[in-house]
């Protein structure tokens, strides 16, 4: 993927896009209710620095590990046990963010 | 034993026709199974992940995020008092049974709806692995790096170890992954999504083109 060799994933990752936004358009457009019967509300993203720092750091790690966190859990089930320290690991990332948030650009 | 029933089947017209239904039936599910066993295309992978942002929405206001299981797991087993992880998470728990989902899914691609062929990638992107001393191509991850041998060497704890500890505090610090700002953010407009995904892609090049050669070879 990062080599550009292959456009494999780009397809995954764009035709899932095209295909959430026109069905989040048509939620919009007809006002379809959730099955509770409650109106679609999508909660929005607010900007902060994290968004470029995290976003980088996870960027690195994703080319490493070769999964973001989905993929993650779809190794674990495919037979790559060792995988299950990579996924401990992510939660003590996710931890040791918790721990230090106050202290991190935002 | 299905096709010696439908042979002893034949007797009528009738049950020609009923033959003929049955052999047509028959073909079909080879045909479908042939093709469930192949790779699927990304024009047919993509959409179904796509399809997932409206359903977990109309299932109940449900966002798309996968990283947020992360936390929940944090909030549940260990929230040592930080802010961060005290909030309701089995009002969220429905995230940990979507990734217990994945799993099983993986599971299931892999034990029945897989053709016993090795991972499809790029033959100038295997010779360059292959290069780098990377010759296991069998499935998902090449086991001469992703091995619990492999966990012992520097290269297998970088790969598993540094690379997931990056993933799980880089997703949260960013505020979700590629499901969460990549695909429900940029379905839904919203700008800080498209920020975090290029900054996704820039950490991906770089770690692949100026960092990972020098790891591998480690």
């Amino acid at each position: 993927m990062f080599r550009l060799q292959s456009f494999h994933m780009y397809g995954i990752i764009g035709s899932a896009i095209l295909v959430g936004m026109a069905s989040v358009l048509l939620i919009k457009h007809f006002q379809i209710k959730t099955l509770p019967g409650e109106a679609v509300v999508i909660p929005t993203k607010k900007f902060h620095w994290g968004n470029v720092y995290g976003g980088l750091i996870f960027g690195l790690g994703w080319a490493i590990t070769g999964a973001c966190p989905g993929p993650l859990f779809a190794q674990i089930g495919s037979g790559f046990g060792v995988i299950t320290v990579t996924l401990l690991s992510a939660i003590a990332g996710t931890w040791v963010y918790g721990l230090l948030r106050d202290k991190l650009p935002h | 034993m299905k096709l010696l029933f439908h042979v002893n089947s034949i007797g009528t017209n009738y049950s020609i026709a009923i033959y003929y239904r049955y052999l047509c039936l028959d073909v079909l599910w080879l045909v479908i199974m042939d093709f469930f066993k192949q790779p699927w295309p990304w024009y047919v992978a993509g959409p179904l992940i796509g399809l997932v942002v409206p359903t977990l929405l109309l299932i109940g206001n449900k966002a798309f995020g996968v990283s947020s299981s992360l936390r929940h797991i944090c909030a549940a087993c260990l929230p040592a008092n930080i802010p961060f992880f005290k909030y309701n998470w089995k009002k969220e728990s429905w995230n940990l049974f979507f990734v217990a989902g994945i799993m099983f899914g993986g599971y299931i691609a892999t034990q029945y709806l897989s053709g016993n062929h090795t991972v499809n990638i790029n033959p100038q992107t295997a010779t360059l692995l292959k290069q780098q001393g990377v010759n296991d191509f069998s499935g998902l991850l090449p086991g001469d790096i992703f091995s619990f041998q492999q966990l012992l060497t520097l290269r297998g704890f970088i790969f598993i170890v540094i690379g997931g500890f990056m993933v799980g505090f880089g997703t949260r610090y960013a505020g979700g992954c590629t499901s969460g700002h990549a695909i429900m953010g940029i379905s839904t407009l919203q700008w800080p999504s498209m920020v975090a995904t290029c900054c996704f892609m820039i950490g991906g090049f770089i770690m692949t083109w100026f960092i990972l050669p020098y790891l591998i070879q480690q």
